[in-house]
């Protein structure tokens, strides 16, 4: 995504208040073309009512959308403005009908001709490899299959953005795995803009140029994935994106950008800038802590802790370790090291991680 | 058992001869009960779309009026558009009491509610987000509600059966708002009530048949309707 493309959709200032209670506050907010953005967030944070809103589908109590820079009101604006954007909702919500004429559903509300309706409504067909189930009842079409209808009638109205609100969360992985490349392939190929609602960071990750986290009806942090990951703004960001070592502790030494904090009487060192008695707070990625089974064995981390192993999690494709290194710390194995390691619980290891892995939150004298 | 035979042979008889006064109360039953339907469906389709999208002070509170209404005895309508009706009432100047216009009005007003409230539960019935999708895909509002109909419309259709079944059966409201007139209020149903009580069993029972001969054959065309509309 180019920072200087032009933008197709800016938000300032939007509220929405409902029964008393602001639910959504967004300053300000923009989406440029060919860029995706996600919208991370836990269920109930606003994600969905946001994109409703700039979608004009639920109204804003107060605020602005533009959208090329043009101002979007009541009336006939919303409409022009509804038909150059797509949505596809968690549910298919597909009508009782035939593939193809739910895929044309929006280009026959637009009043497009026969000829081009067919045209367009196969060619969508064939991008998304359904044209063989064309005339196939939409009622009687697998779960994966009706997102992907869903998918195909959003794009076949070669919308310039389009919102996709958790469009794969109520599918199953291998599913939910497919229709994520395709839709990865789809937005490439036809460069249109998205902003997509989901709680799934490997998906957010995948898919968007840019992620923002969403809490509470606010947007906490925004930037490219990698670094809202890697450097969460807040303890809620970080537990949020994964970051499951959120650690806190004073500060005892500090200079040349290096921290030292004293953590349950275990000094971490750190990246970072403080004043020596601040409290600190960071975190540090389960994926950037080394676990050896010798003390002796070579490492070039700062911080190096003797650790017992309290639990092993498996997770799927990885394990994590809940380790007791005097403080509580969480590290993740891949199941050829968790065998080639010998590791079960009680068992003692040695757990580091480099300085300028960890990500310091925040320091302060509070 | 021999009655209802004979009945039935009567029917058979009255239906294949034509009969002149029979076939003038089925097809004035037919036109009384399918314009009532027709009045009943523009306002049921109308209110309990109305009803099911629109959200304002009040709601459940009509929502649960019309559930009544649903099960509105056809002698308290019948009543009630006598009083409405009669010389003196505040609708007497029509001077429509006792012809076929005061049966469709008695019949619309049975219908209404059922019409109403089936709309209402199939709109309802559809998924909650099924609105914002319409507009979405960029529709109208008027686009927005008609494609809802649309979806609704196996359902809809089962409302219209209702509708219909309820008035082409009922006797209440059609007796005290038609009066029976020979040859020119007289339908099915009133026809039958007064056969039975001359005595004329076979009569009364012939009439039966044709009412339930009618009231299944526009069914079974609905239903077929119904049937076909539905996605394989």
């Amino acid at each position: 995504m180019n920072n200087a493309a032009p933008l197709i959709l800016e938000i300032s200032n939007l509220t929405v208040v409902r029964g008393g209670v602001r639910v959504l506050d967004i300053p300000s907010m923009e989406l440029r073309e060919n860029e995706v953005l996600a919208l991370i967030g836990p269920n109930g944070s606003g994600k969905s009512t946001l994109l409703l809103t700039m979608a004009c589908l639920i109204p804003l109590t107060t605020g602005e959308i533009r959208c090329r820079g043009e101002l979007i009101t009541a009336g006939r604006s919303v409409l022009a403005y509804r038909r150059r954007l797509a949505m596809v909702f968690q549910e298919p919500l597909l009508f009782d009908a035939t593939v193809y004429e739910n895929v044309a559903a929006g280009l026959k509300i637009r009043g497009m001709s026969r000829e081009d309706v067919k045209k367009r409504v196969m060619s969508t067909l064939e991008l998304f490899n359904m044209a063989h189930m064309a005339d196939r009842s939409a009622r009687k079409i697998s779960g994966g299959e009706a997102q992907r209808t869903s998918l195909a009638r959003a794009f076949a109205l070669e919308p310039e953005m389009i919102f996709l609100d958790e469009p794969f969360s109520a599918l199953d992985p291998p599913t939910r795995l497919a229709l994520t490349e395709d839709l990865e392939r789809i937005l490439d190929e036809t460069n249109t803009a998205a902003i997509m609602a989901t709680h799934d960071q490997l998906e957010a990750l995948r898919l968007s140029d840019r992620v923002a986290v969403v809490n509470r009806g606010r947007i906490v942090q925004s930037g490219p994935p990698v670094e809202v990951m890697n450097r969460p703004a807040d303890e809620f960001v970080a537990s949020f994106v994964g970051m499951e070592n959120v650690l806190s502790g004073k500060v005892t030494a500090c200079g040349e950008g290096l921290l030292t904090v004293m953590v349950m009487g275990r000094p971490i060192e750190l990246a970072g800038s403080a004043r020596t008695g601040d409290e600190a707070v960071f975190c540090v990625r389960p994926e950037n802590i080394t676990i050896i089974t010798d003390q002796g064995g070579a490492t070039s981390a700062r911080n190096v802790f003797p650790a017992i192993i309290d639990k092993i999690v498996a997770m799927g494709g990885y394990y994590k370790l809940h380790l007791d290194c005097g403080f509580p710390l969480v590290a993740s194995l891949t199941q050829q090291s968790l065998s080639a390691l010998h590791m079960e619980k009680g068992k003692r290891v040695v757990a580091s991680f480099k300085a300028t892995a960890v990500h310091l939150i925040r320091a302060g004298n509070q | 058992m021999e009655l209802i035979l004979e009945g039935i042979y009567k029917a058979i008889a009255l239906l294949v001869t034509l009969d002149a006064e029979v076939l003038n109360i089925t097809l004035l039953s037919l036109k009384v009960s399918g314009t009532a339907t027709l009045i009943s469906l523009v306002l049921g389709l109308s209110t309990g779309t109305l009803l099911a999208l629109a959200e304002f002070p009040g709601k459940r509170l009509l929502v649960s009026i019309v559930n009544t209404g649903m099960g509105l005895p056809p002698v308290v309508v019948g009543l009630f558009v006598t009083i409405f009706l009669w010389r003196n009432g505040p609708f007497g100047f029509l001077d429509i009491m006792y012809t076929p216009t005061a049966m469709i009005l008695a019949q619309a007003i049975i219908a209404s509610p059922i019409v109403t409230g089936i709309t209402l539960a199939s709109i309802q019935n559809l998924p909650a987000n099924l609105k914002l999708q319409i507009l979405a895909l960029g529709a109208t509002r008027l686009q927005m509600v008609l494609i809802l109909i649309r979806e609704a419309r196996l359902p809809l259709l089962a409302g219209v059966m209702a509708g219909f079944g309820g008035v082409i059966s009922e006797v209440g409201a059609s007796i005290m708002v038609g009066g029976n007139i020979k040859g020119y209020s007289r339908v099915l149903t009133t026809a039958t009530v007064m056969e039975t009580g001359r005595g004329n069993f076979d009569v009364a029972i012939a009439l039966s048949v044709i009412l339930l001969l009618l009231c299944f054959v526009i069914n079974y065309i609905l239903t077929r309707i119904q049937q076909r509309e539905r996605p394989r």
